[in-house]
């Protein structure tokens, strides 16, 4: 029997460029939604350190080789890029892999581009290096992640892809608008 | 007139504009005022009430008078300032409120009628009959009067919005914004320095003063060179800051593109900011006011700063011979400063008698202007000396200066009242007014540009101090240090003519006292009823001067009248910027399911539900209407298979030892009895008693459910379970996430659905293994998938999820199966015609006013255990006979259409409102039945099964004679859907 | 207007959704008198000054958070995450370092808890 074939959130949206500013969608990742049930939160930590990360306090991520832990809301987080192994039965899991389009901005305006759509603080002392949020792109709910001083990683419900790849790649040409002037 | 070496505009760089269809040429650096005045243009626009004919009277955003129309078309935008429009190639901008032209206005008919037009003429004139208001009056008075038009069409251009967050928001970058902004960037501090005009350095760029030994806009500059050169400084220049809001929130202006020839496509014309800022000082100067005396509105009749603005800053002359109007000493620097730049002065007219000037010019203390002459241009200025003599003084410019007003206005955006000060005669900003704000220089009444150095940088020091910064060296700079000598001075007394106050809305110093005199005499009434300060300049220019002249009518002191209230925006703020973002894609997202593609592909029109987007019906060649796709797709799930996506459907995965407990409060039915590998429907309450949502609920594991909600109500039923969790039941052990996008999700129904379905399972099913109601997970095509059985039709029926990424793919297979079986895709016609053959409920039904007994399912709330919404479903009035309960209706003529919206009545009864017994809900024709069908609210509705009711639609005026039935028209023992 | 959310810091107000007075999460017991539900359900509050809401974290984290705020001067005194409550002898509070004081004047609450 045929397989079924995959299709990506940002298939035949991206990737697109400004000057200044990229924006690309991430390749597939297994992400595991991880949320310890009661009185098993060392339990988790300890499964999550043994596989190299731990967990994430608000705001944070943890990562480890292509493997990353971060922070997704209350008394949760996304496992990226690795199995769950031992978190069964102590932690509510959930397969996320699908839910979600996830996006790489990158370039010297990709803090300009965010501050378009974002209503957060993300100069580097208040936004560090591996910082994450929930917070709103637009209208969309979405997780922001800083990789770099410059690079970005964005999620969108995979349904609005289009509508996001729509208001990020208006913000860029806005400001590398503003650039040639 | 342009004066040779005088100028910051840069006098090689010619730049080509249109004004009122004439070419002009100006400089890199003018405006649009500054290239007219230099030019020789005096007359600007027309009044607002009376056509008067007026010129340029300020250099800033506070201009009353020249106010223009820029570009054309949809991209034309009415009542933009001379002073703040810069000019550019292309740049095409036209005179307001004349007809036909500037010169000659057919409207300036008004000033001949002026006595009509008083303070409340309109109120007291246009008062009946009743019905001439809407059709005669207020048409003719929106053609008489009025400012710029608006274009009436949609413009195109790009508009933005962006945030900022800072340690330190500086307003303003004069001598007090520039020294603030240094002293806190030099600290290390994050600073933000914002400022309306195009070069920053506030009235040093408009005075002749040294700072520091050097010209004042060269010091500026060089600090300016500092500040740009730092990390932690932003400058945004063309940023006027428009109100200051709760937790150091900012509005604030950027022009961005208004000022560039042939600007991209994607250049924003203007960006709306929201600046977060920890700390803020407000240093944006101030605003200097006229005296009001007769006819004091002629073009060429300026302020005294603004005409020596024009000479500093542009190069300019606005006359050959100028008279100055004072009555303080700041006035006299325009004497000095036109003097030395070989300008004409034709008199000094100073109303205080001790006048400490000398010149080559005609010094009158004492003396007064009492009127002008000139009906295009000023030509003469009237006056009388000390002793009442009169006397005529040929001059083409009029530069007076009633003194200086802070322009304090941010400070009072959050209540705050402002306080008198005698000595000055302006009213100053308390401190406090906005947390984490300080006033500093002109706009706290510090006037001396030494006073402003000094404000600034302790303002600076303040702030460090509060943020925990430590202070770096600056040196406060030297410069000009003058007191301030001012005598009150509001108004000529005995005009024999009008007096202007407010300029852009022709309220004069007589509609003041005509307010006072009808006892409009509260400040805040006085405006209203005149309408002074209710122009684009929101009073900047006049409102002081008139509560001074009502306070000397109503024999109240200046501090004891008041100002009125102060509210943002600063400056007028276009729709466009405010809403920036939210057009077109930008207004909502679009929630797109992995068929859509496929769907769209086979030429399905789409509607929405909520954010997402689904097909209505997938037609077919040969069919016309949607009706006929329609039909068939319902006579296709009836007799043979179809799929629908069903994605949209809010999921939401539910684990824990504690999840079935929860499940039977937030339920109203019970949970905690499914077994793995079940599904059941479930109903859920409001608190108040009201159906929320309903749902299928699957029970996939021990501790492990999988909820499902209407596409509708999946985020409102995600916040209400978070609520009910972390309010009611924190300590129960569960977790819930959303899985909406994880899974696509198709129902497959129809006689042949099972048929479909193992010709893609790895395992094939049967009916005993896997019954009604059942749910597992299964493998299709190397994939791992779950199966419910569960059916929205009637028929049998499956949904069967895989993860999203296999979702366009399994739609294209599942329906070309469906396709080769006689079958196909179907949409929402079908859907919602399936559904209410069958009597199933959706949002059209449980509308937030229904009770589990309106809908018939009070069986489904539970005796046995307590949920959310049942104490408050037994009140009194939400169950019984006097309730509307869902019913079904059928035409007693099959072929006679029902509406939804239409209301039911007794057989016999009158149609009206005191008659109502109930409405319809939702309507379809039904292919199965042959009759058309509908779901509605009837009182008392089950009692009344068997019986007629009339059906009347008013809207549509169709009026239908129809049995009430069950609302379950078709298979009401459910054997189709269970076999 | 800004909201400190006691997990994700210093917020916009736009990514809350607001609720109502605090008192809609102390539900009556399930055989309370029916006077008691038409309480809870319908009767509020109008204070002039201190008062205490619920808003969600909709846009965020989705905590349920207390917020005690002014409404005369907006000034918002207490953020607490709503699962921080506990009931004492006929009313709820807090534990000490649950409640999260929001300095007077703007920006000196941090950000999340970072360490």
């Amino acid at each position: 029997m045929a397989s079924l074939i995959e299709t990506t959130a940002c298939e035949g949206l991206l990737p697109v460029a400004t000057q200044d500013v990229t924006l690309g969608e991430l390749p597939f990742a297994c992400i595991t939604s991880v949320a310890p049930f009661d009185g098993r939160q060392d339990a988790v930590a300890a499964a999550l350190k043994a596989m190299g990360l731990g967990w994430p306090g608000p705001g944070q991520s943890v990562r480890a080789g292509d493997a990353a832990c971060f922070w997704a809301g209350r008394d949760q987080a996304f496992l990226i890029g690795a199995a769950p192994e031992g978190l069964a039965g102590i932690a509510a899991l959930t397969d996320q892999s699908d839910g979600w389009a996830r996006m790489h901005l990158e370039g010297p305006g990709a803090e300009a581009v965010l501050a378009r759509l974002i209503a957060l603080d993300l100069r580097p002392a208040a936004f560090p290096e591996g910082a994450v949020a929930r917070t709103g792109l637009g209208h969309m709910m979405a997780v922001l992640l800083r990789e770099g001083p410059q690079s970005f990683q964005i999620m969108v419900f995979r349904s609005m892809a289009g509508t996001a790849v729509h208001n990020l790649h208006q913000a860029m040409r806005a400001i590398a608008a503003r650039a040639a002037v | 007139m342009r004066i040779a070496g005088k100028g910051l505009v840069d006098g090689s760089a010619t730049i080509g504009f249109r004004f009122d269809g004439r070419d002009y040429t100006g400089f890199a650096g003018d405006t649009l005022a500054s290239a007219l005045l230099a030019s020789g243009v005096r007359l600007f626009g027309r009044s607002f009430k009376y056509h008067r004919p007026r010129g340029v009277m300020t250099t800033g955003a506070e201009e009353p008078n020249a106010l223009v129309t820029v570009g054309r078309g949809a991209r034309a935008v009415p009542n933009v300032r001379a002073t703040v429009q810069e000019i550019h190639g292309g740049l095409e901008a036209r005179g307001q409120n004349a007809w036909p032209s500037l010169g000659l206005d057919l409207m300036a008919v008004n000033d001949l009628f002026a006595p009509f037009f008083g303070a409340g003429f309109y109120y007291k004139t246009f008062m009946w009959p009743r019905a001439f208001w809407e059709r005669l009056y207020e048409p003719l008075i929106r053609r008489a009067a009025g400012l710029g038009a608006l274009s009436g069409r949609s413009n195109d251009e790009a508009y933005e919005k962006a945030w900022a967050f800072c340690d330190l928001l500086v307003i303003g970058a004069g001598p007090a914004g520039l020294m603030a902004a240094l002293g806190a960037a030099r600290a290390g501090a994050e600073v933000i320095l914002a400022d309306e005009d195009s070069r920053m350095g506030g009235r040093l760029l408009l005075e002749s003063h040294e700072v520091a030994g050097r010209a004042g806009a060269d010091w500026a500059g060089a600090v300016l060179a500092e500040l740009g050169a730092m990390a932690n400084v932003r400058l945004m220049t063309r940023t006027t800051v428009t109100g200051a809001y709760d937790g150091g929130t900012y509005g604030a202006l950027e022009r961005v593109g208004l000022h560039v020839a042939n600007p991209s496509e994607d250049l924003p014309r203007e960006c709306f900011w929201r600046i977060v800022a920890r700390r803020a000082v407000l240093a944006g100067g101030a605003h200097e006011r006229q005296i009001a005396f007769a006819n004091n509105d002629r073009p060429g009749i300026m302020t005294a700063g603004a005409v020596r603005g024009y000479l500093n800053r542009w190069g300019v002359a606005a006359g050959r011979s100028v008279t100055v109007f004072a009555n303080n000493d700041d006035g006299h620097r325009t004497a000095r400063d036109l003097v030395a730049a070989g300008v004409r002065i034709a008199a000094l007219v100073d109303v205080r008698e001790d006048v400490a000037m000398a010149g080559d010019f005609p010094v009158h203390a004492g003396a007064r202007v009492i009127d002008t002459v000139g009906r295009q241009s000023l030509r003469e200025v009237v006056i009388a000396d000390r002793e009442g003599r009169v006397s005529r003084i040929a001059s083409d410019c009029l530069a007076v200066s009633g003194g200086w007003n802070p322009a304090l206005h941010l400070a009072c955006h959050m209540n705050g009242r402002p306080v008198w000060r005698e000595d000055i005669a302006a009213f100053v900003p308390k401190p406090g007014m906005v947390p984490g704000m300080r006033v500093a220089g002109a706009a706290n009444g510090a006037f001396s540009t030494q006073a402003c150095l000094a404000e600034g940088l302790a303002a600076a020091a303040a702030v460090l101090d509060d943020l925990g910064f430590k202070a770096a060296p600056v040196d406060l700079p030297e410069a000009e240090d003058g007191a301030v000598r001012i005598r009150a001075y509001w108004e000529v007394p005995g005009a024999t003519h009008r007096a202007w106050l407010d300029f852009a809305n022709d309220v004069t110093t007589k509609d003041v006292r005509l307010a006072a005199q009808e006892n409009f005499a509260s400040v805040e009434h006085m405006k209203r009823y005149t309408t002074l300060g209710m122009a684009p300049d929101q009073g900047k220019n006049s409102s002081v001067t008139a509560l001074a002249i009502l306070a000397e009518t109503t024999g109240r002191g200046i501090a004891e009248t008041g100002t009125t209230t102060f509210r943002p925006p600063y400056v007028p703020v276009s729709i466009a910027a405010l809403g920036a973002g939210g057009q077109g894609r930008g207004f909502a997202p679009k929630r797109l399911t992995t068929s859509d593609r496929a769907a769209r592909e086979r030429g399905a029109p789409m509607i929405e539900a909520g954010l997402w987007y689904r097909p209505s019906y997938f037609p077919r060649p040969g069919e016309a209407t949607w009706r006929e796709a329609c039909d068939r797709e319902v006579a296709m799930v009836r007799d043979r298979v179809g799929v629908c996506d069903v994605s949209t459907l809010g999921k939401i995965d539910i684990q824990g030892p504690d999840a079935g407990r929860f499940l039977d409060l937030v339920y109203s039915n019970t949970f905690s009895t499914l077994k793995p590998g079940r599904v059941r429907y479930g109903l859920m309450l409001r608190e108040d008693g009201m159906v929320m949502d309903d749902g299928t609920t699957a029970c996939l594991g021990p501790g492990h459910y999988l909820m499902t909600t209407t596409t509708a109500a999946a985020g409102q039923v995600m916040r209400h379970l978070d609520f009910v969790q972390q309010a009611h039941c924190h300590d129960w052990d569960l977790r819930m996430i959303s899985v909406t996008e994880a899974w696509a999700q198709f129902a497959v129904a129809g006689p042949l659905a099972r048929d479909l379905l193992n010709s893609v399972l790895a395992e094939p099913i049967d009916g005993a293994a896997f019954p009604f109601l059942a749910c597992g997970e299964v493998r299709l095509m190397g994939v791992a998938a779950r199966l419910f059985r569960i059916s929205f039709s009637g028929e049998l029926g499956f949904e069967v999820a895989v993860p999203a990424r296999y979702g366009a793919a399994l739609w294209r297979d599942l329906v070309a199966r469906a396709e080769s079986l006689g079958g196909g895709a179907y949409g929402m016609e079908a859907l919602n015609v399936l559904r209410i053959e069958k009597g199933f409920v959706t949002h059209a039904e449980i509308h937030g006013r229904v009770t589990a007994f309106d809908i018939g399912l009070q069986a489904m709330v539970s005796g046995k255990k307590d949920c959310i919404g049942k104490a408050a479903s037994t009140r009194p009035g939400l169950s019984g006979p006097e309730r509307e309960q869902l019913v079904g209706l059928r035409p007693v003529a099959a072929d006679r259409a029902i509406a939804a919206g239409a209301h039911l009545f007794d057989e016999a009864a009158e149609a009206v409102s005191a008659n109502d017994r109930g409405y319809v809900t939702s309507a379809c024709w039904s292919p199965t039945l042959g009759s058309h069908l509908a779901l509605g609210f009837l009182r008392d509705g089950r009692a009344r099964i068997g019986t007629r009711v009339r059906l009347v639609d008013h809207l549509r005026k169709a009026e239908v004679l129809c049995e009430v039935t069950d609302p379950v028209f078709f298979d009401p023992e459910g054997g189709r859907a269970r076999g | 207007m800004r909201l400190t959310c006691p997990l994700c810091g210093d917020r916009d107000r736009r990514e809350f959704h607001y609720y109502g007075a605090e008192v809609y999460a102390d539900r009556p017991d399930a055989g309370a008198a029916l006077d008691a539900w038409d309480d809870y359900l319908h009767l509020r509050d109008n204070p002039a000054g201190e008062t205490r809401d619920l808003w969600y974290h909709e846009i965020g984290c989705s905590a349920w958070i207390v917020v005690t705020r002014d409404t005369v001067s907006h000034r918002i005194l207490q953020t607490a995450l709503l699962t921080a409550r506990q009931r004492q002898v006929g009313k709820f509070v807090y534990q000490e370092g649950d409640l999260r004081e929001v300095p007077a004047k703007p920006g000196a609450a941090t950000g999340g808890e970072r360490p």
